[in-house]
């Protein structure tokens, strides 16, 4: 993508995000702002959405780097948001009531539990879920693609449910089962702490993440290893002719994006101030995927728009939207029902018409499209 | 990705060697500790242990109709099709629907088998035509696209099944009154139910026709050829997108029959069903070689049975691992055995 058109993109979400923090710092505070506006704001772009839909952003982020640049499809992404989320409930809460840990915590001394400072909690959540990403990858990514996408599958499924029945293993609380674990620590952030309600400072934070993702994805794109995947979604076989370490590639891919996951988790888990099993299932992983699909496999400003696109229709959007409808027109649909429908078109159709998403890569549009002359021959053929 | 070449006399190169190694001792550990728990599982509740077996293998029956589809299109066009489950949901409603609301059915007697009896047969011909219907619409023009494209257009579809399933179930489950007879039989102490007694009278004759027309008519001669090579098949005046169409047709067929004995065995339906119970089936055909259609119905009738011992023993690790454990066994079979029991080794084709 040419310099222009990445700057471009930067300064217009860097202009969305201050003119956003303006809102929600200094204007929904101030009481001469007319309800009229608070009202419309509140309905339509409320700071609990605009904050869940960076998390989104931040794990989309790591899926591409896992589908968009190396290739792989990945369908449990979800459990590095579980991992991420957990670790956040471990080192930062009071649930391990039987050990008193300080480690530049936010939260007085004398209060048990583990209490690791938020930036610390970040790293660790990161590393624990590449650790896993390594763990689930280094024997299942020399099956075939389609296998892969399986086994994902089936480590997707696995982690949320032993958090869901971790309440007791050998007597063991790990996760506290479908109550979940509750209160978390502030986020402690130099001035003041940042509690679950302090929106304005979190939207700083979350949108600080999301940099760190931007600018390690577009680095990792630009050097030897993005170079590398590149070449692996393009031809495996090429590539591993041309001196590629296949294994090593593919498994850093996979490390990158588990990272971005556990970040994603962490976050999460702050902005819903604790962590509960049940949120963890199947459809988060797919939201992912479509956000990705959507927005322009590999590119990383496609993924962001696709990501707070559709996680603003999902949270916001669509329940708004039927709020006004049903109010306006006297009706009873229940609109939040149609989010199945909607992703699953958005997977479908951009899928039959525009592989390549609504920012396309250059590169990846020629590549998805291979194959297209010859179909049209066959189907001459068959006519 | 290394190409292994099929080896006669040499044992083959070190990757190769090492591969047979982890293989062996992988399947020498996880036999013993089988061993270990079954046999301390028998010795200490004996008839428990047939019990849940009976229960597995009637599970594992309904599996077995669910994992040919998945084998059948993966056999023959290498994909992974996430929204067979789905569509084995569609039929457990529709048959749900077609016996209780149109036809005012609840009781098992003989207006209620006529009644049964037609609802195989519709279940089949609705599941079996939006198979094709999907196929044609969705799947046949990414035939040659990378292999990400199929895969994210039938996740896509899953979810669409899904919301039809939302839409016409309601998002809560449903319960149904079934026209199949509920009693049992006790032979030995083991309790044998009149419900498993029906679902191996409608299972067996499907299994075996399904058997004779891969096997012995033109048209499984066709999906045979067409599963080998596609080109090759056209060129040899093979109409391909039509046998294609005829299997998705017959896999569809198959989770519709599983979609009305599911309904009728347990008479709960809800629009997510197919999740789960999907997935059961695609591990089933994992773990029997996917591509192979004995495989998939050993596969599913061990993974029914290994879910029936670990809900039901005594000493296991019950009813809420059950998910996971059936998880854990497709995620080993991956990695030790990606082939599965009865599958030839595959290459990736280059």
């Amino acid at each position: 993508m040419a310099v222009s058109s990445q700057r471009k993109w930067a300064t217009g979400y860097l202009i969305a995000v201050v003119l956003l923090f303006i809102t929600y710092q200094f204007l929904f505070p101030w009481d001469g702002l007319p309800t009229g506006i608070y009202d419309f704001l509140q309905l339509w772009l409320p700071p609990m959405a605009v904050n869940e839909s960076l998390v989104y952003v931040i794990c989309a982020l790591g899926l591409n780097i896992v589908v968009g640049y190396a290739g792989l499809l990945d369908l449990g992404y979800v459990a590095f948001w579980a991992i991420g989320g957990y670790c956040a409930g471990w080192f930062m809460s009071e649930f391990f009531y039987m050990v008193n840990l300080h480690f530049f915590g936010s939260v007085a001394k004398a209060a048990p539990g583990i209490h690791v400072n938020f930036w610390g909690v970040l790293l660790i959540g990161g590393l624990v879920c590449a650790f896993f990403g390594i763990l689930i990858g280094a024997p299942t990514l020399r099956l075939k693609s389609d296998y892969l996408a399986i086994v994902t599958l089936g480590f997707g499924e696995i982690i949320p449910q032993v958090f869901f029945n971790g309440d007791n293993i050998g007597g063991f609380n790990l996760s506290n089962g479908t109550k979940g674990i509750t209160i978390l620590d502030p986020i402690p952030a130099g001035i003041k702490n940042i509690g679950p309600f302090d929106f304005g400072y979190k939207f700083i934070i979350f949108v600080f993440l999301a940099f760190v993702m931007i600018f390690i994805s577009l680095r990792l794109r630009k050097g030897r290893l993005g170079r590398a995947w590149l070449a692996i979604r393009e031809d495996e076989l090429a590539a591993s002719m041309m001196g590629v370490p296949l294994m090593q590639t593919k498994l850093a891919a996979y490390a990158v994006g588990a990272f971005a996951g556990g970040l994603g988790g962490v976050a999460f888990a702050t902005h819903v101030d604790g962590v509960y099993a049940e949120r963890f299932n199947f459809s988060i992983s797919i939201f992912l995927l479509a956000m990705v699909v959507l927005g322009g496999m590999g590119n990383v400003w496609g993924v962001i728009l696709g990501a707070l696109l559709l996680s603003w229709i999902n949270s916001t959007g669509l329940p708004a939207f039927g709020q006004t409808f049903n109010s306006r027109f006297g009706t009873e649909i229940n609109f939040p029902s149609f989010t199945f429908l909607l992703f699953g078109l958005v997977l479908i159709l951009m899928m039959l018409y525009k592989r390549e998403g609504l920012i396309p890569e250059s590169r990846l549009r020629l590549i998805l499209h291979e194959g297209d002359a010859e179909e049209d021959l066959s189907a001459k053929e068959s006519k | 990705m290394k190409a292994t070449v099929e080896a006669k006399k040499f044992t083959g190169t070190r990757g190769q060697v090492r591969r047979k190694r982890i293989e062996l001792s992988g399947a020498a550990i996880i036999g013993l500790l089988l061993v270990v728990w079954l046999g301390a599982n028998l010795i200490k509740a004996p008839t428990q242990f047939a019990q849940v077996t009976v229960l597995g293998l009637r599970n594992g029956l309904l599996y077995a109709l669910i994992a040919l589809g998945y084998t059948l299109v993966y056999g023959i066009i290498e994909l992974i099709n996430f929204a067979h489950g789905d569509l084995f949901m569609l039929g457990a409603l529709f048959s749900s629907y077609f016996i209780t609301i149109w036809f005012h059915q609840e009781n098992s007697n003989l207006a209620g088998w006529v009644t049964f009896l037609l609802a195989l047969i519709a279940a089949m011909l609705f599941c079996g035509t939006i198979n094709v219907l999907i196929e044609r619409l969705a799947y046949r023009k990414l035939r040659r696209a990378p292999k990400l494209a199929p895969l994210i257009t039938a996740v896509g579809m899953s979810f669409l099944l899904q919301f039809i399933g939302i839409k016409w179930n309601g998002s809560t489950p449903r319960q149904w009154p079934t026209v199949i007879p509920h009693g049992e039989y006790v032979w030995f102490g083991v309790i044998i139910s009149q419900v498993t007694i029906i679902l191996i009278l409608v299972a067996a004759p499907l299994l075996t026709l399904l058997t004779f027309v891969v096997n012995k008519t033109k048209r499984g001669k066709a999906m045979r050829a067409t599963a080998q090579d596609q080109d090759a098949a056209r060129l040899m005046g093979i109409d391909v997108n039509k046998t294609i169409s005829f299997t998705f047709a017959i896999g569809g067929a198959l989770a519709g029959a599983a979609g009305l004995l599911y309904q009728q065995s347990v008479g709960t339906t809800n629009y997510n069903l197919g999740f789960q119970l999907g997935l059961i089936a695609f591990t089933s055909a994992v773990l029997g070689g996917i591509g192979n259609l004995n495989g998939a119905v050993l596969g599913a009738l061990l993974i029914g049975v290994v879910q029936g011992l670990n809900d039901g023993l005594p000493i296991a690790l019950g009813q809420r691992w059950s998910q996971t454990v059936v998880f854990t066994i497709l995620i080993l079979i991956l990695v030790l055995k990606p082939a599965g029991l009865l599958g030839k080794a595959t290459t990736e084709k280059v």
